[in-house]
Order: structure tokens, then C-alpha cells, then sequence
């Protein structure tokens, strides 16, 4: 029953931030939203007993490609400023 | 309007398609035919790896992890490329701004213990969850906090290119030792067995992983030193 509760609460949380990462105006928003979601997938492949996978996601989904979409965003404003 | 309702009907048909899935699918009771040969007592014994996920991973579909690190591989080594011909053409911009005093303090910290839970890891991954995939990340994600402070200075890539280049060329080398002394590629039998479930155990599987992890470890760290060079240079 708990299990159940804390998936669906992460389910909906997910699918939110999912929604918020496709509609939000403000780009930095959206890709800590989208981190946000594979921290949250993460957790549900935890209950889902696959740690390996969790950690996998954990730390590639949420933590390099989110720091890697702000080092793009970051190099794409600098070259629209300087046009 | 149009537009707005043949999303909704294109939705509405995706709905009905996966209901269907979803209305006849019935969980397995038990194990189908390959998870069977995989989780049968023999097997495992053979193997000797506690975790059967890695026996899987490493002995059994060896080949397919093989193809996974090349590719990740050939993304470094694309990004990279492109990079540096940005970088030619970059102008030199205003000093990055300095992280804060906590963050700093806190990144000291966690860097190491990130870096030794990482190699932990991929040393045990063929007794705990995880292997050198999830090792060689979470080195990365230890990396990312180091390279956020700015402690490294000067990033070199050249160390990462070499510890790269080394541990694919053992990865293949010990892969290949398994067709002359065992039974063909990616065999771990080459060496002893060892005790089932201790650290030394379970043949080759500990070397080939510990290698794969500092191959994933180096080439995901490059691909973000190469971004944070672009930054620093623009």
C-alpha cells in the first residue's frame, strides 16, 4: 500500500515536471525540471528493484547531462550576445 | 481549433492502442526460457559471479558491452572534435564569476568520498548492484563537482586521453585472452575462481570491469572538461 502511494505520487510528480519542462518559458526552468524527472525515475527504478539501472540514471540522467545542458545553454546565450 | 481536436484524436487512438496492451497483459510467473538458462544453479556456479546481472553483462552479452563502451567512445571523441573547431575561431571573454564559499567547501568535501564510492563500485561489481557503467558515472559526477569549483585549473585532457586509450586496449586484450585459454571472447575463466561472493572471486569479471569503469569514468569526464574549456575560452 505505502509502495503504491510513493509510486504514484512520484508518477504524477514526474509527469508535472515533464509538462513543465516541454511548456516553461524560461529554459533554465525547464532543464531542472527535466533533472528533476530522471531523479524521480531513478527512485522509481529503485522500487522497481533495479539499482543498477537507478544508479545509472541517477547519476548520468540527473547529474551529467543536466550540467551538460547548462554549459550548452550557457555557450548558446554568450554567442547570441555577442551577434 | 482543427489542430487542437487531431491531437486529441491522435491521442485518443494512442490511448485505445495502449489499453489493449495494458487489458491483456498478464505478469510472467515464471522465469521465460533465457532468464531461465541465465539464473540456472549450474550457470551461476559457472560463472561465480554473485551478482547475476553482471554474469549476464560481462560473460554472456560481453560483446554487447563491448559495443556500448565504443560508442560511447565515438561520442567523445564527436564532441570533442567539434569543440575544438569552435574553439579555434572563440574570443577571449570577461573572468568566470567565483563559485560561493559554501558551495566550495562543500565540493572539497564530496568530491573524494564521490570518487572512492565510484571505484567502489565498479570493484565490486560482481558481488553489489552496479558495475563499471554506474562506476566510470558516478567518477564523472564526482568529476562535474571539481570541474564546477575550478580547482583543476588548466583541464588535461591528455592524462584522460591516455587512461582512456589504455583500459579499452586491456578491456579487448583480456576479452581476446579468453579465446586461446577458455571458452571464446569475454570468457572469465581465465583465471582462478575463487571463493563464491568474495572479493577475489568470480575469474576475470573484477579486472574487466574495473577497466571498463575507468574507460566510462574517463570518457564521460573529458566530454564535460571539453565543454567547460569552451566556456572558459568563449
Amino acid at each position: 500500500m505505502i509502495n503504491l502511494i510513493i509510486t504514484l505520487f512520484l508518477g504524477v510528480t514526474m509527469l508535472i515536471m515533464a509538462g513543465v519542462a516541454i511548456y516553461h518559458k524560461k529554459l533554465s526552468v525547464a532543464i531542472i525540471a527535466a533533472g528533476v524527472v530522471s531523479l524521480f525515475a531513478s527512485v522509481m527504478y529503485l522500487l522497481l528493484a533495479a539499482p543498477d539501472v537507478a544508479m545509472t540514471e541517477a547519476s548520468i540522467g540527473s547529474g551529467l547531462s543536466t550540467i551538460i545542458f547548462f554549459y550548452v545553454l550557457n555557450k548558446i546565450r554568450k554567442t547570441n550576445d555577442s551577434k | 481549433m482543427i489542430r487542437n481536436s487531431l491531437i486529441f484524436i491522435v491521442l485518443l487512438g494512442f490511448a485505445t492502442m495502449m489499453y489493449t496492451l495494458y487489458a491483456n497483459f498478464d505478469g510472467n510467473t515464471e522465469l521465460n526460457n533465457v532468464a531461465r538458462f541465465y539464473a540456472n544453479e549450474q550457470n551461476i556456479q559457472d560463472v561465480g559471479a554473485a551478482n547475476l546481472v553482471t554474469a549476464v553483462v560481462v560473460t554472456y552479452r560481453g560483446l554487447d558491452t563491448l559495443g556500448e563502451v565504443t560508442i560511447l567512445f565515438l561520442t567523445a571523441a564527436i564532441i570533442g572534435f567539434f569543440l575544438k573547431l569552435q574553439q579555434a575561431n572563440a574570443s577571449h571573454g570577461e573572468p568566470k564569476r567565483k563559485p560561493s564559499e559554501i558551495f566550495e567547501t562543500a565540493a572539497r568535501v564530496l568530491t573524494p568520498i564521490i570518487f572512492v564510492l565510484g571505484i567502489y563500485v565498479f570493484v565490486n561489481g560482481h558481488l553489489t548492484p552496479g558495475g563499471g557503467f554506474q562506476g566510470g558515472a558516478i567518477i564523472a559526477s564526482s568529476f562535474v563537482l571539481m570541474l564546477l569549483v575550478g580547482q583543476t585549473g588548466h583541464f588535461n585532457s591528455k592524462l584522460f586521453n591516455i587512461i582512456e586509450s589504455i583500459s579499452g586496449v586491456v578491456f579487448v586484450f583480456v576479452g581476446a585472452l579468453g579465446i586461446a585459454l577458455a571458452g571464446g571472447f569475454l570468457d572469465n575463466r581465465i583465471m582462478e575462481m575463487g571463493t563464491f561472493g568474495t572479493l577475489l572471486s568470480a575469474g576475470a569479471i573484477p579486472i574487466i570491469y574495473i577497466f571498463v569503469g575507468l574507460k566510462v569514468g574517463s570518457e564521460l569526464s573529458n566530454i564535460l572538461g571539453n565543454f567547460r574549456e569552451v566556456q572558459q575560452e568563449n
